[in-house]
């Protein structure tokens, strides 16, 4: 699955719109998936999973940190989130299903709140995206 | 039996209720052959399906999308027996269409979507919850008497 040029510029008009809102839309996007996917939930047994949780926040903002990184230098997404992915493959070891279940919620969030942002095209382009993100981050898996 | 709370009886009703099945089932249908272009496999008979203008503009694609939702509809009054709503259905896809049912969840997250875009903040996270059991319970009701 390769990242056509309309994909990128895409991508990258989709994380210019949102703009400051990428943290708020990262929180909002975990506690989606949470929700609708209680085993995700698993990962983080220590987290306040309430309304308003200051990890979510703060965690949410990671998430969306990395996004907008991996937007930013989106030719080399493997390169940019190259740390991350040591991360997920040597510690967090998250199972590589879930970063479909965040894609998913992702869309969700920009869907809800933006939905004019989302047209098909841009949604298909987003959704690649999300999928090359996660490929990355499992890619030392094994 | 699929257990359903009294909450998300509520929160599936009350979205069904606002829903335009037409609109909601030919973006839904539309959404699902541009965003996962190798599930036009099962239309090569709908003529122009060669970029998303096309698709989203297909009479074809707009009327199989109206159909697919008014049977979702059928799942929404039924809720407590899914299954056999969907027995005939799933023998359809199965021995007739030649469907995976890896495209009945395809279907359903890209529903999920299509009603976050239209509901917004309404399509809360508890709703989500409630929608995202109901497609998976679809989907599975719609695989289950593959052989």
């Amino acid at each position: 699955m390769v990242l056509s040029a309309s994909d990128k510029a895409n991508v990258k008009a989709v994380f210019t719109k949102i703009g400051g809102q990428a943290e708020e839309f990262g929180a909002e996007t975990l506690h989606r998936m949470f929700h609708a996917y209680p085993q995700t939930k698993t990962y983080f047994p220590h987290f306040d999973m309430g309304k308003g949780s200051a990890q979510i926040k703060s965690h949410g903002k990671k998430v969306a940190a990395a996004l907008v990184e991996a937007a930013n230098h989106i030719d080399d997404i493997a390169g940019a989130l190259s740390k991350l992915s040591d991360l997920h493959a040597q510690k967090l070891r998250v199972d590589p299903v879930n970063f479909k279940l965040l894609g998913h919620c992702f869309l969700v969030v920009v869907a809800s709140h933006n939905p004019a942002l989302l047209t098909p095209e841009v949604h298909a382009s987003l959704d690649k995206f999300l999928c090359a993100v996660g490929t990355v981050l499992t890619a030392k898996y094994r | 039996m699929v257990h359903w709370s009294a909450e998300e009886k509520q929160l599936i009703a009350s979205i069904w209720g606002k829903v335009n099945v037409e609109e909601c089932g030919a973006e839904a249908l539309a959404r699902l052959l541009i965003v996962y272009p190798w599930t036009q496999r099962f239309f090569s008979n709908f003529g122009n399906l060669s970029s998303p203008t096309a698709i989203v503009g297909n009479p074809k694609v707009r009327a199989h999308g109206k159909k697919v939702l008014t049977s979702f509809g059928e799942a929404v009054k039924n809720l407590d027996n899914i299954k056999g709503t969907y027995s005939k259905l799933s023998e359809l896809h199965c021995e007739k269409l030649h469907v995976d049912p890896e495209n009945f969840r395809l279907l359903g997250d890209i529903l999920v979507i299509v009603l976050a875009s239209h509901f917004g903040r309404d399509f809360t996270p508890a709703c989500q919850f409630a929608w995202q059991k109901l497609v998976g319970v679809v989907a599975h009701a719609l695989a289950r008497k593959y052989h």
